[in-house]
């Protein structure tokens, strides 16, 4: 991410302070930033979601398509995840400088959100090894300032809250399928399963919630993400 | 740990403050600013149709003949004599860069800098080779314009002991037009914090230092942790000077100090909350305007 200058003399304030449990801006090391979240923003998409945690801001839109299912499991449906780091977001994204972190935020997404446990996929099946909805989620990063991961999946699950799913008039199992005239006919998905990201920096004994770039730039190791419902 | 969430706040207008004295012009991109031919146009306008109209957001300044608009929203410019808070980006043969949010880096010659140890004496080859062990990428100074190069660009100075290295504490970048011009920007907030309000829209938090060091301005930089309650006064200041800038509020020690005040049956980590934020703002101002008459 974006490389963010700190002088000796601030680390080391900034690492005083998290072992004193009073950060910079006077949050715990178990506090998060003040995070908005607005959903159906994006008027083209079948669902979106808009969360703005403190500097960060994320916008999430789903498209559902029809398409075929997957050899091994014909009677669900799957996910396709593609994260956009806007050059909006900090001059080092612009050309294909955000690709790289943008394939890893999506391989990671994958593996988190496009599993049963999460997601009810069989939900998603129109007719066993023919048809499924396949839903397109494209994260666009507006703003990075630190905590991605946990912006993008609050994102996703608000923005699977709002999709709407048209429902299918006429499921015979053949290979054309009739989907309702009417706009209102369409299903909701289940999200109550749908895990939320929570990134912990370990930094001596303590460990940080919700770090900002400046405190990632200070912070050495890696930081581990946790899976929180 | 809850985190808080909620929807979107919507932006109210902020209101501008009209004082007695002064109602100034103030332009957007496009507005016309006068349909007289006789004047001649400055920085931030064009000719559209023979009327005058602004390129950009701020404020007319018109004098005799010469029309121009000074923008609300830019980078610093510099003039001779303003304190500035900066950070070294690159170190150079006899010189470092500065990034001190203008338009282009300022320059640090290594003749306008105190040696350590006080010392006045030519500077050598060895001092050339020994820079980076005075400031290096990363490192804060506070220094002061000595002139400005033709391509616009600041020379800086830090011949002065109150000038220098910064050691711990907290920085906040701002706008540069929020900072008030004022005799000195140097403050000891009576708070339990010390303050540097620097003109291109750096401000510098730390604690106030026990005692008045004599040494060359700043070389050495006490390492020694920050007691809590000092962490917190700087920590209040952080969250009161981003609740001014967010209200266009002009800053300066008083307003900053008011603003302290005001927050303080607040928690410091409930100052960002916007509705927070505008209570905490709206007291400032009154106490404001009662202080002016």
């Amino acid at each position: 991410m974006a490389a963010v200058q700190v002088s000796e003399a601030e680390k080391v304030y900034i690492l005083h302070g998290i072992r004193d449990d009073l950060r910079v801006d006077g949050r715990g090391c178990e506090d998060y930033r003040h995070m908005e979240i607005e959903t159906d923003v994006v008027s083209n998409t079948d669902g979106s979601a808009k969360v703005t945690l403190g500097h960060t801001a994320v916008l999430v839109g789903i498209k559902a398509e029809i398409g075929k299912p997957r050899p091994m499991v014909p009677d669900e449906g799957y996910l396709e995840f593609f994260v956009d780091c806007s050059a909006n977001a900090t001059p080092e994204f612009e050309g294909r400088g955000g690709e790289e972190l943008g394939t890893e935020l999506s391989n990671t997404l994958y593996k988190v959100f496009n599993n049963k446990h999460s997601v009810d996929l069989k939900s998603l099946c129109i007719s066993t090894g023919e048809h499924c909805w396949v839903l397109y989620v494209d994260v666009l990063l507006l703003q990075c300032d630190g905590n991605l991961y946990d912006a993008i999946s609050v994102a996703i699950k608000a923005a699977l809250f709002n999709t709407k799913v048209h429902i299918s008039a006429d499921d015979e199992g053949g290979k054309e399928i009739e989907l309702s005239d009417d706009p209102y006919d369409c299903m909701r998905l289940n999200v109550e399963n749908v895990p939320c990201i929570v990134t912990l920096c370990k930094v001596g004994h303590r460990h940080v919630v919700d770090a900002t770039l400046q405190e990632k730039a200070v912070l050495c190791g890696e930081p581990d993400h946790l899976r929180h419902t | 740990m809850a985190a808080d969430m909620r929807l979107p706040t919507i932006r109210k207008p902020v209101s501008l403050s009209v004082s007695a004295f002064d109602r100034r012009d103030l332009v957007v991109p496009g507005d016309i600013i006068t349909s007289d031919t006789g004047f001649m146009r400055g920085h931030g306008t064009y000719v559209d149709e023979e009327k005058l109209t602004a390129s950009v957001a701020g404020e007319v300044q018109r004098v005799d003949k010469l029309i121009c608009v000074r923008p609300l929203k830019t980078r610093f410019n510099g003039e001779v004599g303003d304190v500035v808070v900066g950070r070294i980006t690159e170190v150079q043969q006899k010189r470092w860069k500065v990034e001190t949010n203008s338009r282009l880096d300022s320059v640090l010659l290594l003749s306008s800098v105190n040696l350590p140890g006080g010392e006045l004496r030519r500077r050598s080859a060895e001092d050339e080779l020994t820079m980076r062990e005075y400031l290096q990428e990363g490192d804060l100074i506070s220094a002061e314009v000595q002139s400005v190069f033709s391509d616009g660009a600041l020379s800086l100075h830090t011949r002065s002991l109150k000038y220098g290295k910064l050691g711990q504490g907290v920085l906040v970048q701002l706008s540069p037009s929020l900072i008030k011009r004022q005799k000195t920007h140097f403050h000891n907030l009576p708070c339990g914090a010390s303050i540097i309000l620097g003109n291109n829209g750096f401000v510098w938090l730390y604690p106030t230092p026990e005692q008045q060091e004599e040494e060359a301005g700043g070389f050495y930089t006490s390492l020694e942790p920050v007691s809590l309650s000092d962490r917190e006064v700087i920590s209040r200041l952080r969250n009161c000077l981003l609740a001014l800038a967010a209200h266009k509020v002009l800053l300066y020690d008083t307003s900053v100090l008011y603003c302290y005040e005001s927050s303080v049956q607040h928690q410091v980590k409930d100052i960002l909350k916007p509705e927070v934020m505008e209570e905490i703002v709206m007291l400032t101002q009154q106490k404001l305007l009662e202080q002016e008459g």
